[in-house]
């Protein structure tokens, strides 16, 4: 929306390898206030290992990572908490608090961060879970409610204090078509109305498209391309045109083990023959 | 270890230092830990505690018989309780329940990214989940321990006034008289000890887990034995200095 806005995040040649494989090689964009930047990529590609290093709870090989133009890679537990207190962050899994009900999940960080009365936070904890479609779940246990709803609970525990900044790691995986619009709507209001910045990595294109302001397509270990949704949808790049038609027959490798994984990464770039164990369809 | 000496400092941050900067820690949390690890662990610990006063008794009596001194067996029971075996025994119950117990939900917890979650929305883990765990145990071994000793001592009552002759007046009497309030405190001091070491080996193996249900499994193994092995050596160093020193 407002390329020239305030830089929220500022991520520079960022390097995280795992043993000797590089799953981030030298990642490197901004995030402006108010934008909703989708992060795509195949399955392992290292879209949930950039959020965590985005969030501080991992930290870098090598390459800076900036919130709020502060440095969080260097900071220590105490310091890094100040900066959270301004985000809140959707994981893949849910990561709810398996001890505690919805409610209690959904209450926890006003319970802890805010000197809010018992009532109000229960009017919040109400109100954030009807922004996701969840009202009367409040006093299940996470393992009774469905996968998608603890993907909703998640949501509205990162929406809690009202973050000028969300990650949310597949926040639409696992809904159905009506509940992914519904969460969709919801990004799009918060991102407009309140000027929140947004970073979702999707899988789900028809999602990614309609929240996106840019998106961002990650491939062995860097950027493969970046845009509008625009240029994303005319990219040129094969590999982004498979990806966002789903395609199983292109240039994306497909079945590698972790040997060729290497190997993939020491001949990069390559994206026009990277394949070599490819599916061939038999046309009928 | 680095872990394990990092998890002590911090938590003594949290008790003795956060408190005064004004993040006192809550109470509710400590109650229910206390309830889970300490009054739920009191049958198992009562059912040990018995067997072992009755034991203890009877060792007694077939060693001090032959020598004519069964008045002595009150005050071997009671100074075997108090001192080592109160203490030891119940600390084992204790880790084999509630020290397990803790390191499986707090290893779970990691696995399932709960412990970043916690961290990723500004709430410490030490805090939030070792805190209250610890203060619990803190209160709690003791207690238990003091409820074994009388349980035990009951125990050793039992055979003393079923199947030897004593009444139950000499038997209390004789108890009393053979033992100090020193060997009630030494106990005491061992149990806070003994507590400080099972709790603290048990989160620490819980929040370093990796490695998904297989590494829960491992590390729970591993805190069990450390905590056992730590205990055992911590508990003859104890001996040592509180009874062959001065
Ligand atoms: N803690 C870790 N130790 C070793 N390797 C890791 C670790 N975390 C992630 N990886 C590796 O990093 C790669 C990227 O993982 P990541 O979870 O970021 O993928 P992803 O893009 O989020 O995939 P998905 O879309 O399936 O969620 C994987 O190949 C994984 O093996
Ligand atoms: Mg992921």
């Amino acid at each position: 929306m407002n390329a020239n806005g305030e830089t929220i995040i500022e991520v520079e040649h960022l390097v995280r390898r795992f043993g000797d494989r590089a799953v981030l090689d030298g990642i490197s964009f901004n995030v402006h206030r108010g934008e909703t930047l989708v992060i795509m990529g195949g399955s392992g590609c290292g879209k949930s290992t950039l959020l965590r290093h985005m969030i501080g709870s991992m930290k870098p090989t090598s390459g800076s990572v900036k919130l709020f133009g502060e440095e969080v890679t260097g900071m220590t537990e105490r310091e890094i908490e100040r900066v959270r207190l301004r985000f809140g962050m959707l994981f893949q899994s849910g990561a709810l608090l398996a001890s505690l009900t919805v409610g209690e999940n959904v209450a926890l960080p006003l319970v802890q961060h805010t000197d809010k009365s018992p009532d109000e936070i229960e009017q919040i904890v109400k109100q954030k879970l009807e922004m996701v479609g969840l009202t009367g779940f409040e006093d299940l246990k996470p393992d009774e409610i469905s996968g998608g709803m603890k993907k909703r609970v998640g949501l509205a525990r990162a929406l809690a204090l009202d973050p000028e900044l969300l990650f949310s790691d597949e926040p639409t995986s696992g809904l159905d078509p009506i509940m992914t619009a519904v969460v969709d709507e919801l990004t799009l209001n918060l991102t407009k109305g309140s000027h929140m910045t947004a970073v979702v990595v999707s899988h789900d294109m028809t999602s990614a498209f309609r929240i996106a302001t840019r998106m961002i397509m990650l491939g062995h270990g860097s950027i493969v391309a970046q845009g509008t949704p625009d240029e994303i949808r005319n990219s040129s790049n094969p590999e982004v045109q498979q990806f966002i038609h789903g395609k199983a027959d292109g240039p994306i490798p497909l079945n590698l083990s972790q040997e060729e994984h290497k190997d993939h990464q020491h001949v990069r770039p390559r994206p026009f023959f990277g394949a070599r164990f490819r599916f061939h369809h038999k046309h009928p | 270890m680095k872990n394990y000496l990092q998890l002590n400092l911090s938590l003594l941050y949290w008790i003795l230092i956060a408190p005064f900067s004004g993040q006192f820690f809550k109470i509710a949390p400590i109650f229910r830990q206390m309830v889970f690890i300490g009054v739920r662990a009191a049958p198992m610990v009562a059912l040990t505690a018995f067997s072992v006063g009755v034991t203890l008794a009877m060792q007694a009596a077939h060693s001090l018989q032959s020598l004519g001194a069964e008045m002595y067996i009150p005050d071997l029971v009671m100074i075997t309780l108090l001192r080592e075996m109160g203490p030891v025994l119940i600390a084992v119950i204790v880790i084999g329940r509630s020290g397990s117990a803790v390191a499986a939900e707090l290893g779970t917890m990691k696995v399932s990214e709960e412990i970043e979650a916690l961290e990723v929305m500004a709430i410490n883990p030490v805090q939030y989940l070792v805190v209250p765990r610890f203060l619990a145990m803190l209160v709690m071994l003791p207690a238990l321990t003091i409820f074994g000793n009388y349980i035990g001592i009951l125990g050793g009552w039992a055979v003393c006034r079923f199947a030897l002759d004593f009444n139950t007046a000499g038997y209390v009497m004789r108890a009393l008289e053979s033992a100090d309030t020193w060997d009630l405190y030494s106990g005491m001091i061992k149990s806070v000890v003994f507590a400080w070491i099972v709790i603290t080996i048990a989160c620490n193996a819980g929040l370093n887990v990796e490695g998904g249900a297989e590494g829960v499994g491992q590390s729970t193994t591993a805190s069990v034995v450390q905590a056992l092995l730590a205990m055992l050596v911590t508990n003859a160093v104890l001996t040592g200095i509180f009874f062959f020193s001065a």
